[in-house]
């Protein structure tokens, strides 16, 4: 198949995990309080970068899969 | 497991809760933006390589057992299915696994392993599509006009639920939601087909896990582990099969007979081997090994699953300071909510701005995945199993591609229209699932019978599939009127609704093997040479050639099976 679905999803998940790095780095310092509710752990920073980990992690994945031979891509 | 087994937590939410959970600010926004641009994004670029009908209904057949496997299980996990079985969890306690264990994982090996064969070889687009190479045109008529109108009434009744939660939860508009969320699938399902419905689902499948495994974490850090859970909801909550000695033991009010038989036996195989919307995913397997794989790499998936479902739903137990309702309760009471909202009430408690919108994400992303696999499949039995044989025979490969589209966005439609019938009057939910519940198990008898014994006839599996059907429907209506009917239907006077649907489904799945067995024993067979590719003992399975062990199929059969037994060892 022409689109390997490890891009799309590799791609979204660290598109959002970057945004929930960035929001939880923000409001970190504006807002501490907002993480009252999570127990005192600032979990858009840590789930943000969980996220694009494996966003990375995938995109690396398809990109490795589209460069070999087609015949061992799965 | 489908939602119609559980009639009691429908329908969700009432008039009457006017205050909403949460608000979303900019940043969630942004997210479920994003979403939204990448599930339409995959279907356009996916239209390019959609120009034939097989293309459009089966994927081109190209999918990998990975693909195939994730979309096989979240075609399945539609937002219903999660917010109505944390609910579950919630009212009725660890039992609430049993839809995820017992009730599907038997089935889904049993699937990849034994029936998956004579789907795959024999070459069909479709359940009723093997129906009639295996049985004859009664029986594919039958099953492709019950399936195409329950289908389309379900993905109706799943909408406006949806619908339902985001008003509770977000304070939207019911027309706002029903409209967005069908437009877009409609929009990624008509363009891409098949495969654009497939590729999503892995994706929304993700997200489904990125949005909702906070709550487990999160919960399980708050209340300080599975020992100080348990010491705080009690031990009738959190084992699972040492209550069921007796119908009068368990919340549940069900004996293990009904959930062993009834349950793991008749429903959930009926389900997961027969219901097309779930087979469709894994008849696009590239190959025959992929499709055997498919349904295992799902139920290995499947037994994870309860827990973002049924955790939550323990946890809210747990760490809730109000208690939860039920729905009857919730309708009448303002402030109060129901055991249905458990999880988006717990993604309130822990997720603030930024996350909230991944997690609401989640919940769209189910909707859209249990609302394409309908219309995915209801499109495909309509073109390949109405249309064509019955409306329009001849017609070019093109006229059945744009016949796909049309059906998809038809589809839909009527599915809205369904939705707002069901907003009129919200008892029309409780119907439709129960209708969709009578088809099932029959199902299943036909199919399994079709499979594995050449002797059956096409009229021995013609009359037993509406027998089947007829005395499930007269089993209902029973107990609709006489409600004392219950003790005979579900062999005793203390069973609950749920109870009595498990039961139903046995008889009416034994009423199915018996009619055909006798038909068939006084009906003239099918030559062998006719059954060649379709039933044991008259298929040449292909070998699976010179693999090591760990690429085979049965290997992972194996040790999914046991972690299955040992879950069920260890919550005992």
């Amino acid at each position: 198949m022409n689109l390997d679905i490890r891009l799309p999803i590799g791609l979204l998940f660290a598109i959002l995990g970057g945004l929930l790095i960035v929001y939880g780095l923000w409001t970190q310092f504006s807002d501490p309080n907002m993480y009252d509710r999570s127990l005192g752990l600032n979990i858009n920073l840590w789930w943000g970068l969980v996220m694009s980990l494996f966003g990375t992690f995938m995109t690396w994945l398809g990109r490795k899969g589209a460069t070999e031979k087609p015949q061992q891509a799965h | 497991m489908p939602s119609f087994a559980l009639p009691s937590f429908l329908p969700l939410a009432a008039e009457a809760v006017t205050q909403k959970l949460v608000t979303l600010g900019v940043s969630d926004i942004l997210i479920i933006v994003g979403y939204f641009a990448m599930v339409l994004g995959i279907g356009w670029y996916l239209k390019k390589q959609t120009t034939t009908s097989e293309d459009f209904f089966m994927a081109g057949r190209e999918m990998t057992a990975w693909i195939a496997g994730l979309s096989f299980l979240s075609a399945n996990l539609g937002s219903l299915e999660l917010m109505g079985w944390a609910g579950s969890a919630y009212q009725y306690g660890i039992l609430a696994t049993h839809w995820y264990w017992i009730g599907a994982i038997p089935a889904m090996l049993f699937l990849g392993i034994v029936m998956m064969p004579f789907y795959y070889i024999s070459k069909t687009h479709s359940v009723p599509g093997y129906l009639q190479l295996r049985f004859g045109e009664d029986s594919r008529a039958f099953a492709a006009i019950s399936f195409a109108f329950m289908t389309i009434l379900m993905s109706g009744v799943n909408m406006f639920s949806m619908a339902k939660v985001m008003e509770v939860v977000l304070g939207w508009d019911l027309n706002f939601s029903i409209w967005i969320s069908s437009i877009t699938v409609a929009a990624y399902v008509a363009l891409g087909g098949l495969k654009s419905a497939i590729f999503n689902e892995v994706l929304q499948f993700m997200l489904i896990w990125a949005g909702a495994a906070l709550i487990p974490i999160m919960g399980m850090i708050e209340v300080g582990g599975w020992a100080n859970l348990q010491a705080k909801i009690g031990a009738s909550y959190t084992h699972a099969w040492s209550t069921l000695g007796s119908f009068q033991d368990n919340p549940m009010g069900i004996h293990w007979t009904g959930i062993v038989f009834g349950l793991g036996f008749v429903i959930s195989f009926g389900y997961w081997t027969t219901d097309f919307l779930v087979v469709q995913r894994v008849l696009a397997a590239k190959d025959l090994r992929s499709a055997k794989m498919a349904p295992i790499i799902g139920a290995a998936f499947k037994m994870a699953v309860p827990l973002i479902v049924i955790l939550p739903g323990l946890l809210g137990l747990g760490v809730l300071d109000v208690k939860l309702v039920p729905e009857s309760v919730a309708k009448v009471t303002p402030g109060a909510h129901s055991y249905n909202e458990v999880l988006p009430i717990m993604m309130a408690r822990y997720m603030g701005p930024g996350l909230l919108g991944l997690g609401i994400t989640a919940l769209i992303a189910g909707f859209m995945a249990g609302m394409a696999g309908n219309v995915s499949a209801f499109a495909t039995v309509w073109t390949y199993d109405i249309y064509r044989p019955f409306l329009n025979k001849k017609a070019s490969d093109a006229h059945y591609l744009s016949m796909g589209r049309w059906c998809t966005i038809i589809g839909i439609f009527v599915s809205i229209g369904t939705a707002y019938m069901v907003m009129r009057a919200e008892s029309i939910m409780d119907y439709v699932q129960a209708l969709f519940s009578f088809f099932i198990a029959p199902l299943f008898g036909t199919v399994i019978l079709g499979m594995l014994w050449k002797r059956a006839t096409p009229a021995g599996g013609f009359w037993g599939l509406l027998a089947g059907t007829v005395c499930s429907i007269l089993m209902w209506l029973w107990v609709l009127f006489d409600e004392t009917a219950i003790r005979y239907v579900a062999l005793s006077p203390h069973a609950k609704p749920m109870a009595e649907n498990m039961y139903r489904a046995l008889w009416s799945w034994i009423i199915c093997v018996a009619v055909t067995v006798v038909v068939s024993l006084y009906t003239r067979p099918k030559p062998d040479e006719q059954l060649t590719g379709l039933v044991y003992g008259a298929t040449p399975i292909p070998g699976e050639g010179d693999v090591p062990f760990w690429l085979r199929p049965i290997f992972w059969a194996g040790m999914v099976a046991a972690v299955f037994v040992a879950l069920n060892v260890v919550f005992w």
